[in-house]
């Protein structure tokens, strides 16, 4: 990952694996949003039993 | 300023404050697995029907005890010393926020304290999971809130160590892939302490009598999102022991690190997500979020393990052929040192990490099996497939090396130690697998009575799965052995161990600097022809896709549609 030339233009995918704080974001984002969001809003339009 | 002091074994530079903190942390984690451990021998004993040791109040403490001193504070623990050795010793640098680390270190412990002593008192045996309208005493709550603090405090020093390291230039490039491995954990970790404060601060007020209700069903999806979660974490740092074994002990380089890099990425964006695995028979739950987390989101996560299965033993096998290892498929294994525990229990760890934990992983995450094994003991069949003989032996392993290493000390029981991951390792390997099979035929998990004696309805389960509960009792005090024998290895080699005698002469490639560069140096090994690791894994696919087979199978069988 390191056999990158000074002048050579960085790749994109090094850029992101390269930002340890983008990836807390984006490990945190994810499941945020495509598991307990989406399930939490799931749970919470379940209609109430009469 | 910070101190530091050359390891003379491995060339690295370490931070004194991080070598203390590694210490403490790690004997710490090794003292929480002998007392999880032991309830757990007590809970297997207990599940085997001849023997059925506790009554059934003392089995469920004990169930809770265990989960909770294994699965949470040993990991934790043992991860956290992880993290700061793969930030300050492999990146070079000094540990960011020392003080903050120690008042990490005092909160797990305290609140790990805390949380146990009000499951021994007797009136907390809500299990792991406690699931409401279970109720346990306030500070069961308090204890792992106050626990998970610390460990978020712990991923604070972590990250920060890796802002200071790359502001202060003390590596080039990229971070070691091994540092990689452990950012994962760590972010999984951050996720994961998140879940569980969402649900357990408002549980903890519901105790306290401050909220009068808490959904059941609100509380399994959020809970979840903690305690699958955190098991996620141990898979990214075994993943990244794996790597730092390969890579100390044959100087192994992965078959292409883009690709392992890739793979860990796979694990930030989508490893969290088999959480939903749990709910598979929920209410309330639609059957896209259901398939879209346990399936297509977790086989883009199942695709990274099987990457990291692939290249680490392929990145072994490319060292040991460039040694001149290469006749016929497997040379390169059979010389492999299977007497060291460091390479024995890591080989065990990706063997049945893979066979075990993964493909059953796999099968319990798809909707319709799972029908077939929901909350039967198939289950924690899974788990000890991956927690134990996944995670646990791994990091075992490591131990064997960072222990010696960082104390400066011989093994205490060398002739010990080269059977410990064998015994430990099928031990708990046996025992996942009779749990797996008796859950196949439906004896329920966590159930102190699989003979419903005093039921109103009974049940005669078959009698092989009598008989598998009986194996797995047998296997579990074989692992619990294993178990024991690293325990008093490690612990003796702390209190008592003789200090190393340094080698007069090592060969280059074996001098202290060797080990240091192999761990945090970067690229590929530059080859493909690793025709034995391709062989190996072809045999994991065909038993992949057999197991799923059968299962379909057996679900037809199970569930007649005429």
């Amino acid at each position: 990952m390191s056999d990158t030339g000074s002048n050579e233009k960085i790749p994109f995918m090094q850029q992101l694996l390269d930002s340890p704080f983008l990836l807390l974001a984006i490990g945190i984002l994810s499941p945020m949003v495509l598991y307990i969001l989406w399930g939490v809003m799931e749970v919470i339009a379940t209609p109430i039993a009469q | 300023m910070a101190e530091f002091r050359t390891c003379p074994d491995t060339g690295f530079k370490i931070d004194l404050n991080a070598d203390k903190l590694i210490k403490w942390n790690a004997v710490t984690a090794v003292v929480f697995l002998l007392v999880g451990g032991l309830f757990g021998l007590l809970v297997a004993l207990t599940r085997w029907p001849a023997v059925h040791l506790l009554d059934a109040d003392l089995f469920y403490l004990a169930l809770t005890a265990h989960g909770l001193d294994v699965l949470l504070v040993w990991m934790i623990f043992f991860e956290i010393a992880l993290l700061y050795f793969t930030s300050a010793i492999l990146l070079n640098s000094r540990l960011a926020l020392p003080k903050v680390g120690w008042l990490a270190y005092w909160m797990m412990l305290v609140g790990a304290a805390i949380t146990n002593v009000a499951v021994l008192r007797g009136d907390s045996s809500v299990m792991f999971t406690s699931y409401p309208p279970m109720m346990a005493a306030q500070d069961f709550y308090m204890g792992i809130l106050i626990f998970a603090v610390g460990a978020l405090l712990g991923c604070l020093v972590f990250f920060a160590t890796l802002y200071v390291a790359k502001k202060e230039k003390t590596y080039e490039g990229s971070v070691p892939l091994v540092t990689f491995g452990a950012i994962t954990a760590a972010i999984i970790a951050v996720f994961t302490i998140l879940s569980g404060a969402i649900i357990l601060l408002p549980t903890w007020f519901w105790s306290l009598g401050l909220l009068s209700h808490i959904d059941t069903l609100m509380y399994r999806v959020i809970w979840w999102g903690m305690g699958h979660s955190s098991q996620q974490i141990n898979v990214a740092a075994q993943i990244s022991c794996w790597y730092a074994v390969a890579a100390i002990l044959f100087n192994a380089k992965p078959l292409s690190e883009k690709v392992s890099r890739t793979a860990f990425l796979l694990y930030i964006l989508f490893l969290q997500l088999a959480s939903a695995h749990h709910l598979l028979v929920d209410p309330a739950l639609s059957s896209e979020w259901k398939i879209f987390n346990t399936s297509y989101a977790l086989y883009l996560a199942v695709l990274g393990s099987m990457i990291h299965g692939l290249t680490v033993p392929g990145a072994v096998e490319a060292a040991q052929r460039k040694k001149g290892y290469n006749k016929g498929l497997f040379e390169w294994l059979t010389k492999c040192p299977w007497s060291n525990p460091v390479f024995a229990g890591t080989a065990l760890s990706v063997v049945l990490f893979g066979f075990l934990g993964g493909i059953s992983g796999v099968m319990m995450g798809t909707e319709q099996l799972n029908l077939i094994t929901h909350n039967t003991i198939y289950v924690p069949g899974h788990f000890h497939g991956t927690v134990v003989v996944g995670s646990t032996l791994a990091f075992m392993a490591i131990s064997y090396w960072i222990v010696p290493t960082l104390w400066q000390k011989e093994l205490v029981f060398p002739g010990l130690a080269k059977w410990q991951p064998y015994l430990f390792g099928i031990g708990m390997g046996l025992a996942a697998t009779f749990m797996m099979g008796a859950g196949t035929l439906g004896v329920p998990r966590r159930h102190w009575d699989m003979t419903f004696a005093d039921a109103a309805m009974g049940y005669d389960f078959p009698a092989a799965a009598n008989l598998m509960m009986g194996l797995n009792g047998v296997a579990a005090v074989m692992g619990s052995l294993g178990a024991l024998i690293f325990i008093l290895n490690m612990v003796g080699t702390i209190l008592w161990g003789k200090a190393k005698v340094p080698a007069p002469a090592a060969p280059a490639e074996e001098a202290p600097a060797a080990v240091a560069s192999a761990a945090t140096s970067h690229g590929s090994a530059g080859t493909m022809e690793v025709p034995g690791t391709f062989v190996l894994a072809l045999i994991f696919l065909v038993s992949f896709v057999l197991y799923y087979f059968v299962n379909w199978k057996y679900l037809s069988s199970v569930w007649g549609l005429s």
